[in-house]
Protein backbone atom coordinates (compact mmCIF):
# COMPACT_ATOMS: atom_id res chain seq x y z
CA UNK A 1 0.00 0.00 0.00
CA UNK A 2 1.96 2.92 -1.31
CA UNK A 3 1.80 6.04 1.37
CA UNK A 4 3.99 8.49 -0.12
CA UNK A 5 6.24 10.39 2.54
CA UNK A 6 6.32 14.04 0.76
CA UNK A 7 2.39 14.08 1.69
CA UNK A 8 -0.33 14.86 4.71
CA UNK A 9 -2.88 12.67 5.37
CA UNK A 10 -6.39 12.49 7.81
CA UNK A 11 -8.39 9.48 9.09
CA UNK A 12 -10.53 9.53 6.39
CA UNK A 13 -7.82 8.31 4.43
CA UNK A 14 -7.74 11.76 2.17
CA UNK A 15 -4.08 13.16 1.39
CA UNK A 16 -3.52 16.64 1.15
CA UNK A 17 -1.03 18.24 -0.42
CA UNK A 18 0.18 22.02 0.44
CA UNK A 19 2.29 23.76 -1.57
CA UNK A 20 2.43 27.61 -1.09
CA UNK A 21 -1.45 28.57 -0.17
CA UNK A 22 -3.07 26.00 -2.33
CA UNK A 23 -3.86 22.28 -0.93
CA UNK A 24 -3.96 19.30 -3.05
CA UNK A 25 -6.80 16.82 -1.95
CA UNK A 26 -7.60 12.87 -3.02
CA UNK A 27 -8.05 9.87 -1.38
CA UNK A 28 -5.42 7.18 -0.76
CA UNK A 29 -4.40 4.09 -1.99
CA UNK A 30 -6.20 2.65 0.97
CA UNK A 31 -9.04 4.22 0.42
CA UNK A 32 -9.07 3.32 -3.37
CA UNK A 33 -8.34 -0.54 -2.55
CA UNK A 34 -10.52 -0.60 -0.30
CA UNK A 35 -13.83 1.09 -1.61
CA UNK A 36 -12.66 -0.79 -5.16
CA UNK A 37 -13.64 0.51 -8.37
CA UNK A 38 -14.56 3.67 -8.30
CA UNK A 39 -17.77 4.82 -10.35
CA UNK A 40 -18.84 7.97 -9.78
CA UNK A 41 -17.25 11.06 -7.59
CA UNK A 42 -19.30 14.84 -6.48
CA UNK A 43 -17.31 16.97 -6.19
CA UNK A 44 -17.33 21.07 -4.22
CA UNK A 45 -18.22 23.36 -6.95
CA UNK A 46 -15.18 26.12 -7.55
CA UNK A 47 -15.30 28.90 -5.32
CA UNK A 48 -17.40 27.25 -2.88
CA UNK A 49 -16.00 28.06 0.86
CA UNK A 50 -15.09 24.49 2.79
CA UNK A 51 -13.95 23.20 5.52
CA UNK A 52 -12.37 20.87 7.98
CA UNK A 53 -15.27 18.01 8.94
CA UNK A 54 -17.81 18.97 6.40
CA UNK A 55 -18.91 16.90 3.87
CA UNK A 56 -17.91 18.52 0.35
CA UNK A 57 -18.70 15.68 -2.02
CA UNK A 58 -19.12 11.72 -2.35
CA UNK A 59 -17.29 8.99 -3.57
CA UNK A 60 -19.06 5.94 -5.44
CA UNK A 61 -17.72 2.66 -5.52
CA UNK A 62 -19.87 -0.52 -6.35
CA UNK A 63 -20.76 -1.43 -3.04
CA UNK A 64 -20.18 1.66 -1.04
CA UNK A 65 -20.63 5.11 -0.86
CA UNK A 66 -18.52 7.35 1.15
CA UNK A 67 -18.45 11.45 1.55
CA UNK A 68 -15.81 13.07 1.21
CA UNK A 69 -14.34 15.63 3.17
CA UNK A 70 -12.09 18.86 2.79
CA UNK A 71 -9.30 18.58 5.34
CA UNK A 72 -8.07 22.22 5.28
CA UNK A 73 -10.37 25.44 5.75
CA UNK A 74 -10.23 27.46 2.53
CA UNK A 75 -11.76 28.30 -1.01
CA UNK A 76 -12.38 25.43 -3.74
CA UNK A 77 -10.46 27.01 -7.06
CA UNK A 78 -10.02 24.02 -9.06
CA UNK A 79 -11.46 19.93 -9.53
CA UNK A 80 -10.30 17.53 -11.33
CA UNK A 81 -13.10 17.28 -14.54
CA UNK A 82 -11.00 14.36 -16.00
CA UNK A 83 -12.74 11.93 -13.02
CA UNK A 84 -16.36 12.92 -14.62
CA UNK A 85 -15.01 10.39 -17.83
CA UNK A 86 -12.94 8.67 -15.73
CA UNK A 87 -13.52 8.14 -12.01
CA UNK A 88 -11.09 4.60 -12.17
CA UNK A 89 -8.04 7.21 -12.63
CA UNK A 90 -8.66 7.24 -8.62
CA UNK A 91 -8.03 3.87 -8.30
CA UNK A 92 -5.01 3.62 -10.88
CA UNK A 93 -3.21 6.95 -9.71
CA UNK A 94 -5.00 7.93 -6.24
CA UNK A 95 -1.79 10.62 -5.63
CA UNK A 96 -1.50 11.81 -9.58
CA UNK A 97 -4.49 11.55 -12.17
CA UNK A 98 -6.78 11.12 -9.68
CA UNK A 99 -6.38 14.07 -7.67
CA UNK A 100 -10.09 15.74 -6.28
CA UNK A 101 -9.66 19.12 -5.65
CA UNK A 102 -7.61 22.37 -5.10
CA UNK A 103 -8.22 24.75 -1.94
CA UNK A 104 -7.17 28.16 -1.82
CA UNK A 105 -6.20 28.06 2.19
CA UNK A 106 -7.48 30.25 4.55
CA UNK A 107 -5.31 32.39 6.28
CA UNK A 108 -3.31 30.03 9.06
CA UNK A 109 -5.35 26.99 7.90
CA UNK A 110 -2.41 24.93 6.83
CA UNK A 111 -0.75 25.07 10.59
CA UNK A 112 -4.24 25.13 11.95
CA UNK A 113 -5.24 21.22 10.97
CA UNK A 114 -4.36 18.18 12.75
CA UNK A 115 -2.71 16.03 9.75
CA UNK A 116 -0.80 12.97 9.70
CA UNK A 117 2.38 12.29 8.82
CA UNK A 118 3.13 9.53 6.16
CA UNK A 119 4.51 7.77 9.19
CA UNK A 120 1.55 8.34 11.33
CA UNK A 121 -1.29 7.61 8.34
CA UNK A 122 1.06 4.36 7.78
CA UNK A 123 0.40 3.36 11.36
CA UNK A 124 -2.90 4.17 11.48
CA UNK A 125 -4.12 1.78 7.78
CA UNK A 126 -1.81 -1.26 9.73
CA UNK A 127 -3.75 -1.18 13.35
CA UNK A 128 -6.97 -1.07 10.79
CA UNK A 129 -6.24 -3.66 8.50
CA UNK B 1 -15.54 -14.79 16.24
CA UNK B 2 -14.10 -15.48 12.43
CA UNK B 3 -13.90 -19.45 13.58
CA UNK B 4 -17.57 -19.51 12.31
CA UNK B 5 -16.51 -18.16 9.02
CA UNK B 6 -16.15 -21.13 6.23
CA UNK B 7 -13.82 -21.29 3.81
CA UNK B 8 -13.97 -22.57 0.36
CA UNK B 9 -12.45 -25.35 -1.23
CA UNK B 10 -10.44 -22.18 -3.10
CA UNK B 11 -9.12 -20.57 -0.11
CA UNK B 12 -6.21 -20.81 -1.40
CA UNK B 13 -6.46 -19.38 -4.94
CA UNK B 14 -8.18 -16.46 -3.94
CA UNK B 15 -5.31 -15.57 -1.77
CA UNK B 16 -2.80 -16.41 -4.79
CA UNK B 17 -4.99 -14.01 -6.82
CA UNK B 18 -4.58 -11.08 -3.87
CA UNK B 19 -8.36 -11.18 -3.77
CA UNK B 20 -10.18 -8.49 -1.44
CA UNK B 21 -12.50 -11.58 0.91
CA UNK B 22 -15.88 -10.67 2.95
CA UNK B 23 -18.21 -12.37 5.26
CA UNK B 24 -20.89 -13.56 2.66
CA UNK B 25 -23.68 -16.25 4.33
CA UNK B 26 -21.04 -17.60 7.07
CA UNK B 27 -18.29 -18.05 3.61
CA UNK B 28 -15.49 -16.10 3.66
CA UNK B 29 -15.98 -15.26 -0.51
CA UNK B 30 -13.68 -13.19 -2.85
CA UNK B 31 -15.28 -10.26 -3.22
CA UNK B 32 -13.81 -8.91 -6.03
CA UNK B 33 -9.78 -9.62 -7.70
CA UNK B 34 -8.52 -6.59 -9.96
CA UNK B 35 -11.29 -4.69 -9.93
CA UNK B 36 -15.26 -4.92 -10.36
CA UNK B 37 -15.70 -2.78 -13.82
CA UNK B 38 -12.98 -5.37 -15.75
CA UNK B 39 -14.44 -8.69 -13.88
CA UNK B 40 -18.34 -7.57 -14.97
CA UNK B 41 -16.71 -6.49 -18.62
CA UNK B 42 -14.82 -10.04 -18.39
CA UNK B 43 -17.99 -11.67 -18.72
CA UNK B 44 -19.95 -9.85 -21.53
CA UNK B 45 -16.94 -9.96 -23.36
CA UNK B 46 -15.44 -12.79 -22.86
CA UNK B 47 -15.28 -14.83 -19.87
CA UNK B 48 -14.41 -15.22 -15.96
CA UNK B 49 -14.58 -17.19 -13.24
CA UNK B 50 -16.77 -17.70 -10.50
CA UNK B 51 -16.05 -19.40 -6.86
CA UNK B 52 -19.52 -20.42 -5.88
CA UNK B 53 -18.56 -23.13 -3.40
CA UNK B 54 -20.93 -21.53 -0.49
CA UNK B 55 -24.13 -22.34 -2.68
CA UNK B 56 -25.99 -24.85 -1.05
CA UNK B 57 -26.16 -29.11 -2.62
CA UNK B 58 -29.10 -30.69 -1.23
CA UNK B 59 -29.94 -34.07 -3.28
CA UNK B 60 -32.97 -35.58 -2.80
CA UNK B 61 -32.92 -39.32 -3.89
CA UNK B 62 -34.80 -42.59 -3.98
CA UNK B 63 -38.17 -43.58 -5.87
CA UNK B 64 -40.40 -40.95 -4.47
CA UNK B 65 -37.93 -38.01 -4.85
CA UNK B 66 -40.03 -36.57 -7.70
CA UNK B 67 -43.41 -36.86 -6.11
CA UNK B 68 -41.63 -35.31 -3.03
CA UNK B 69 -40.30 -32.95 -4.67
CA UNK B 70 -43.65 -31.75 -6.55
CA UNK B 71 -45.43 -31.50 -3.27
CA UNK B 72 -41.62 -29.62 -1.72
CA UNK B 73 -41.43 -26.59 -4.47
CA UNK B 74 -43.67 -24.75 -6.71
CA UNK B 75 -42.70 -26.27 -10.28
CA UNK B 76 -43.11 -29.91 -11.53
CA UNK B 77 -39.48 -31.49 -11.11
CA UNK B 78 -40.69 -34.57 -11.80
CA UNK B 79 -41.38 -33.82 -14.90
CA UNK B 80 -37.73 -32.98 -15.67
CA UNK B 81 -36.28 -35.77 -18.04
CA UNK B 82 -32.81 -36.93 -16.59
CA UNK B 83 -30.05 -34.01 -17.30
CA UNK B 84 -33.01 -31.04 -16.71
CA UNK B 85 -32.93 -28.51 -15.12
CA UNK B 86 -35.48 -25.80 -13.80
CA UNK B 87 -35.39 -22.62 -12.07
CA UNK B 88 -38.17 -22.94 -8.69
CA UNK B 89 -38.98 -21.62 -5.69
CA UNK B 90 -39.38 -23.30 -2.03
CA UNK B 91 -42.74 -21.09 -0.40
CA UNK B 92 -43.86 -21.08 2.57
CA UNK B 93 -47.92 -22.33 3.23
CA UNK B 94 -48.51 -18.59 2.90
CA UNK B 95 -46.98 -18.14 -0.30
CA UNK B 96 -44.33 -16.35 1.07
CA UNK B 97 -40.79 -17.15 -0.65
CA UNK B 98 -38.24 -19.34 1.73
CA UNK B 99 -35.59 -19.62 -1.37
CA UNK B 100 -35.30 -19.79 -4.73
CA UNK B 101 -33.65 -23.01 -6.27
CA UNK B 102 -32.17 -24.73 -9.14
CA UNK B 103 -33.12 -28.20 -9.23
CA UNK B 104 -30.86 -31.14 -11.72
CA UNK B 105 -32.62 -34.19 -12.15
CA UNK B 106 -29.05 -35.64 -12.10
CA UNK B 107 -30.65 -39.38 -12.50
CA UNK B 108 -34.07 -40.66 -12.48
CA UNK B 109 -34.08 -41.03 -8.82
CA UNK B 110 -31.47 -38.60 -7.77
CA UNK B 111 -32.51 -34.38 -8.24
CA UNK B 112 -29.79 -32.02 -6.61
CA UNK B 113 -31.48 -28.90 -5.52
CA UNK B 114 -29.22 -25.82 -5.86
CA UNK B 115 -29.98 -23.04 -2.71
CA UNK B 116 -28.30 -19.95 -1.77
CA UNK B 117 -25.84 -19.52 1.05
CA UNK B 118 -27.99 -18.09 3.65
CA UNK B 119 -31.43 -20.45 2.61
CA UNK B 120 -29.52 -23.66 2.52
CA UNK B 121 -30.43 -24.14 6.37
CA UNK B 122 -33.87 -23.54 5.59
CA UNK B 123 -34.23 -25.72 2.59
CA UNK B 124 -32.79 -28.40 4.45
CA UNK B 125 -35.17 -28.37 7.05
CA UNK B 126 -38.41 -27.68 4.99
CA UNK B 127 -37.44 -30.40 2.21
CA UNK B 128 -36.79 -32.85 5.22
CA UNK B 129 -40.19 -32.31 6.74
CA UNK B 130 -41.89 -32.04 3.78
CA UNK B 131 -40.69 -35.25 1.63
CA UNK B 132 -41.98 -38.65 2.49
CA UNK B 133 -40.26 -41.75 3.24
CA UNK B 134 -39.32 -42.89 0.16
CA UNK B 135 -37.35 -40.37 -0.60
CA UNK B 136 -34.05 -39.32 1.10
CA UNK B 137 -33.01 -35.75 1.92
CA UNK B 138 -28.65 -35.22 2.12
CA UNK B 139 -26.63 -32.06 2.76
CA UNK B 140 -23.57 -32.34 0.40
CA UNK B 141 -22.98 -28.83 0.73
CA UNK B 142 -19.79 -29.22 2.69
CA UNK B 143 -18.60 -31.99 0.49
CA UNK B 144 -19.20 -29.97 -3.33
CA UNK B 145 -17.47 -27.23 -4.17
CA UNK B 146 -18.80 -25.29 -7.43
CA UNK B 147 -16.69 -23.31 -10.46
CA UNK B 148 -19.02 -21.31 -12.52
CA UNK B 149 -17.75 -20.23 -15.89
CA UNK B 150 -19.03 -17.45 -17.34
CA UNK B 151 -19.18 -15.48 -20.87
CA UNK B 152 -19.13 -16.03 -24.46
CA UNK B 153 -15.91 -17.95 -24.55
CA UNK B 154 -16.89 -19.84 -21.54
CA UNK B 155 -18.40 -22.60 -23.54
CA UNK B 156 -14.92 -23.40 -25.97
CA UNK B 157 -12.80 -22.95 -23.03
CA UNK B 158 -14.65 -25.91 -21.32
CA UNK B 159 -14.57 -27.76 -24.52
CA UNK B 160 -11.25 -27.86 -24.40
CA UNK B 161 -10.81 -29.99 -20.90
CA UNK B 162 -14.12 -32.16 -20.92
CA UNK B 163 -15.53 -35.16 -22.44
CA UNK B 164 -19.45 -33.75 -21.86
CA UNK B 165 -20.60 -32.16 -25.13
CA UNK B 166 -20.85 -28.40 -23.97
CA UNK B 167 -21.16 -27.33 -27.41
CA UNK B 168 -24.37 -29.09 -28.14
CA UNK B 169 -25.61 -28.94 -24.60
CA UNK B 170 -29.08 -26.97 -24.16
CA UNK B 171 -29.12 -24.19 -21.58
CA UNK B 172 -30.56 -25.35 -18.30
CA UNK B 173 -29.27 -28.83 -18.65
CA UNK B 174 -26.63 -30.78 -17.58
CA UNK B 175 -24.51 -34.26 -17.72
CA UNK B 176 -21.80 -35.95 -15.38
CA UNK B 177 -18.17 -36.29 -17.20
CA UNK B 178 -14.83 -35.37 -16.32
CA UNK B 179 -13.22 -31.84 -16.57
CA UNK B 180 -9.92 -32.02 -16.22
CA UNK B 181 -9.94 -35.47 -15.30
CA UNK B 182 -11.83 -34.72 -12.42
CA UNK B 183 -15.24 -36.53 -12.14
CA UNK B 184 -18.14 -33.12 -12.04
CA UNK B 185 -21.30 -32.47 -12.68
CA UNK B 186 -21.70 -30.22 -15.61
CA UNK B 187 -24.42 -27.91 -16.06
CA UNK B 188 -25.31 -24.97 -19.03
CA UNK B 189 -26.71 -22.61 -15.95
CA UNK B 190 -25.92 -19.40 -14.31
CA UNK B 191 -26.76 -15.78 -13.40
CA UNK B 192 -25.05 -13.21 -15.18
CA UNK B 193 -27.35 -13.16 -17.71
CA UNK B 194 -24.48 -14.91 -20.33
CA UNK B 195 -24.03 -18.38 -21.48
CA UNK B 196 -21.98 -20.00 -18.93
CA UNK B 197 -21.19 -23.48 -17.44
CA UNK B 198 -21.50 -24.58 -13.88
CA UNK B 199 -19.18 -27.32 -12.46
CA UNK B 200 -20.21 -28.96 -9.69
CA UNK B 201 -17.34 -31.29 -7.90
CA UNK B 202 -15.71 -32.90 -4.81
CA UNK B 203 -14.02 -30.26 -2.51
CA UNK B 204 -10.45 -31.53 -3.67
CA UNK B 205 -11.12 -31.45 -7.49
CA UNK B 206 -11.99 -27.68 -7.19
CA UNK B 207 -8.43 -26.66 -7.24
CA UNK B 208 -7.03 -28.79 -10.32
CA UNK B 209 -10.38 -28.14 -12.34
CA UNK B 210 -9.89 -24.15 -11.47
CA UNK B 211 -6.27 -24.36 -12.31
CA UNK B 212 -6.96 -26.18 -15.42
CA UNK B 213 -9.70 -23.52 -16.96
CA UNK B 214 -7.74 -20.76 -15.28
CA UNK B 215 -5.02 -19.83 -18.72
CA UNK B 216 -4.42 -17.64 -21.41
CA UNK B 217 -5.42 -14.88 -19.26
CA UNK B 218 -8.79 -16.01 -17.78
CA UNK B 219 -9.49 -13.51 -14.75
CA UNK B 220 -11.56 -14.90 -11.93
CA UNK B 221 -14.64 -12.46 -10.84
CA UNK B 222 -16.31 -11.83 -7.16
CA UNK B 223 -19.42 -11.40 -5.79
CA UNK B 224 -20.04 -7.88 -6.39
CA UNK B 225 -19.16 -8.35 -10.28
CA UNK B 226 -21.84 -11.20 -9.69
CA UNK B 227 -23.85 -8.58 -8.24
CA UNK B 228 -23.79 -6.21 -11.21
CA UNK B 229 -24.18 -8.78 -13.96
CA UNK B 230 -27.73 -10.42 -12.38
CA UNK B 231 -28.66 -7.07 -11.75
CA UNK B 232 -28.23 -5.58 -15.29
CA UNK B 233 -29.77 -9.71 -16.77
CA UNK B 234 -33.00 -8.50 -14.28
CA UNK B 235 -32.76 -11.20 -12.02
CA UNK B 236 -33.84 -11.84 -8.42
CA UNK B 237 -31.53 -12.20 -5.49
CA UNK B 238 -33.21 -13.77 -2.08
CA UNK B 239 -33.10 -10.83 0.43
CA UNK B 240 -33.55 -8.10 -2.11
CA UNK B 241 -36.09 -8.89 -4.71
CA UNK B 242 -37.66 -12.11 -3.58
CA UNK B 243 -38.40 -12.58 0.36
CA UNK B 244 -40.69 -14.52 3.12
CA UNK B 245 -43.31 -11.15 2.66
CA UNK B 246 -43.48 -11.59 -1.11
CA UNK B 247 -44.67 -14.19 -3.57
CA UNK B 248 -43.28 -15.34 -6.93
CA UNK B 249 -46.25 -13.21 -8.41
CA UNK B 250 -44.79 -9.72 -6.97
CA UNK B 251 -41.33 -10.18 -8.43
CA UNK B 252 -43.08 -11.09 -11.48
CA UNK B 253 -42.21 -15.38 -11.50
CA UNK B 254 -45.57 -16.13 -11.42
CA UNK B 255 -44.72 -18.60 -14.45
CA UNK B 256 -43.00 -21.24 -11.87
CA UNK B 257 -45.81 -21.82 -9.93
CA UNK B 258 -47.24 -24.75 -11.53
CA UNK B 259 -50.76 -24.77 -10.43
CA UNK B 260 -51.60 -26.86 -13.13
CA UNK B 261 -49.59 -30.16 -11.62
CA UNK B 262 -51.96 -32.39 -10.27
CA UNK B 263 -52.12 -32.94 -6.29
CA UNK B 264 -51.16 -30.66 -3.24
CA UNK B 265 -48.09 -28.32 -2.65
CA UNK B 266 -47.25 -26.23 -0.10
CA UNK B 267 -48.41 -22.88 -0.40
CA UNK B 268 -50.72 -23.74 -3.08
CA UNK B 269 -53.63 -22.48 -1.79
CA UNK B 270 -51.98 -19.36 -0.75
CA UNK B 271 -50.71 -19.18 -4.44
CA UNK B 272 -53.70 -19.90 -6.40
CA UNK B 273 -55.21 -17.09 -4.61
CA UNK B 274 -52.68 -14.64 -5.06
CA UNK B 275 -52.77 -15.67 -8.67
CA UNK B 276 -56.15 -14.81 -8.88
CA UNK B 277 -55.92 -11.09 -6.97
CA UNK B 278 -53.44 -10.60 -9.07
CA UNK B 279 -49.85 -8.98 -7.14
CA UNK B 280 -49.87 -6.90 -4.31
CA UNK B 281 -46.28 -4.87 -5.18
CA UNK B 282 -44.68 -5.14 -9.05
CA UNK B 283 -41.36 -5.51 -9.61
CA UNK B 284 -39.96 -2.90 -12.10
CA UNK B 285 -36.80 -1.47 -13.60
CA UNK B 286 -35.17 1.99 -13.41
CA UNK B 287 -32.51 3.69 -15.22
CA UNK B 288 -31.05 6.77 -13.48
CA UNK B 289 -30.33 10.05 -15.56
CA UNK B 290 -28.18 11.36 -12.79
CA UNK B 291 -24.69 9.24 -11.96
CA UNK B 292 -25.34 8.66 -8.04
CA UNK B 293 -25.89 5.33 -7.54
CA UNK B 294 -29.18 3.86 -5.94
CA UNK B 295 -28.73 1.07 -3.54
CA UNK B 296 -31.16 -1.32 -1.82
CA UNK B 297 -33.72 0.46 0.33
CA UNK B 298 -33.94 3.98 -1.09
CA UNK B 299 -37.34 5.43 -1.51
CA UNK B 300 -38.82 5.65 -4.77
CA UNK B 301 -41.70 8.40 -5.38
CA UNK B 302 -43.73 9.80 -8.23
CA UNK B 303 -45.37 12.71 -9.13
CA UNK B 304 -45.09 15.37 -11.42
CA UNK B 305 -42.50 17.31 -10.11
CA UNK B 306 -39.96 15.78 -7.16
CA UNK B 307 -41.10 18.11 -4.61
CA UNK B 308 -44.80 17.13 -5.25
CA UNK B 309 -43.71 13.13 -5.80
CA UNK B 310 -44.82 11.04 -2.63
CA UNK B 311 -43.28 7.23 -2.06
CA UNK B 312 -44.80 4.64 -4.11
CA UNK B 313 -41.85 1.90 -3.67
CA UNK B 314 -38.58 1.14 -2.79
CA UNK B 315 -34.97 0.07 -4.15
CA UNK B 316 -34.37 -3.81 -4.32
CA UNK B 317 -31.51 -3.65 -5.86
CA UNK B 318 -29.12 -1.01 -7.45
CA UNK B 319 -25.62 -0.71 -8.78
CA UNK B 320 -23.77 1.06 -11.64
CA UNK B 321 -24.15 -0.78 -15.10
CA UNK B 322 -20.79 -1.07 -16.91
CA UNK B 323 -22.95 -2.24 -19.58
CA UNK B 324 -25.61 0.96 -19.90
CA UNK B 325 -22.92 3.02 -18.39
CA UNK B 326 -25.85 4.79 -16.28
CA UNK B 327 -26.67 3.61 -12.86
CA UNK B 328 -29.83 0.93 -12.34
CA UNK B 329 -32.08 -0.40 -10.30
CA UNK B 330 -34.69 -3.12 -9.70
CA UNK B 331 -37.73 -1.43 -7.27
CA UNK B 332 -40.97 -2.71 -5.93
CA UNK B 333 -43.33 -0.48 -6.77
CA UNK B 334 -47.30 -0.19 -5.93
CA UNK B 335 -49.39 -1.80 -8.77
CA UNK B 336 -51.16 1.67 -9.08
CA UNK B 337 -47.90 3.53 -8.82
CA UNK B 338 -48.54 4.45 -12.77
CA UNK B 339 -46.04 5.15 -15.27
CA UNK B 340 -44.55 7.97 -12.94
CA UNK B 341 -42.46 10.23 -13.61
CA UNK B 342 -40.29 8.56 -11.22
CA UNK B 343 -37.50 9.48 -8.56
CA UNK B 344 -35.58 7.57 -6.85
CA UNK B 345 -34.69 9.48 -3.44
CA UNK B 346 -30.36 8.84 -3.69
CA UNK B 347 -29.76 10.30 -0.06
CA UNK B 348 -31.94 13.13 0.06
CA UNK B 349 -31.99 13.92 -3.16
CA UNK B 350 -34.49 12.86 -6.07
CA UNK B 351 -33.08 11.29 -9.16
CA UNK B 352 -35.10 11.32 -12.09
CA UNK B 353 -35.10 7.29 -13.14
CA UNK B 354 -37.06 5.84 -16.31
CA UNK B 355 -39.15 2.89 -16.07
CA UNK B 356 -36.74 0.24 -18.26
CA UNK B 357 -38.03 -3.37 -19.79
CA UNK B 358 -36.50 -5.73 -17.77
CA UNK B 359 -33.85 -7.09 -18.43
CA UNK B 360 -31.77 -4.18 -18.93
CA UNK B 361 -29.45 -6.26 -20.94
CA UNK B 362 -30.05 -9.25 -23.13
CA UNK B 363 -26.97 -11.19 -24.21
CA UNK B 364 -25.48 -10.89 -27.51
CA UNK B 365 -26.84 -14.40 -29.47
CA UNK B 366 -24.00 -15.78 -30.80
Amino acid sequence: MSVPAELRYTAEHEWVSIAGETATIGITDFAATSLGDVVYVSLPAVGATVGADDPCGEVESYKSVSELYCPVDGEVTEVNEELNDDPALINAEPYGLGWMFRVRLAPGAAEATGLLTAAEYEELITSAG
Amino acid sequence: MTSTVRDTPLRGVHERLGATMTDFAGWLMPLRYEGETAEHQAVRNSAALFDLSHMGEIAVTGPGAGAALDYAVVGWPSKLAVGGARYTMLCAPDGGILDDLIIYRQADERFLVVANAANTAVVLAELVDRCSADAVVTDETLDTGLISIQGPDAVGRLAALTDVPVDGMRYYSGAYGSVAGRPAWVARTGYTGEDGFEIFCANEDCEPIWDALAVDGLPAAGLAARDTLRLEAGMPLYGNELGPDLTPYEAGLGRVVRLDKPGDFVGRAALAARSAAGPQRVLIGLEVQSRRVPRHGYPVVAGPTPAEATQVGVVTSGGPSPSLGQPIAMAYVTPDAGDGPFYIDVRGRAEAASVTALPFYNRKKA
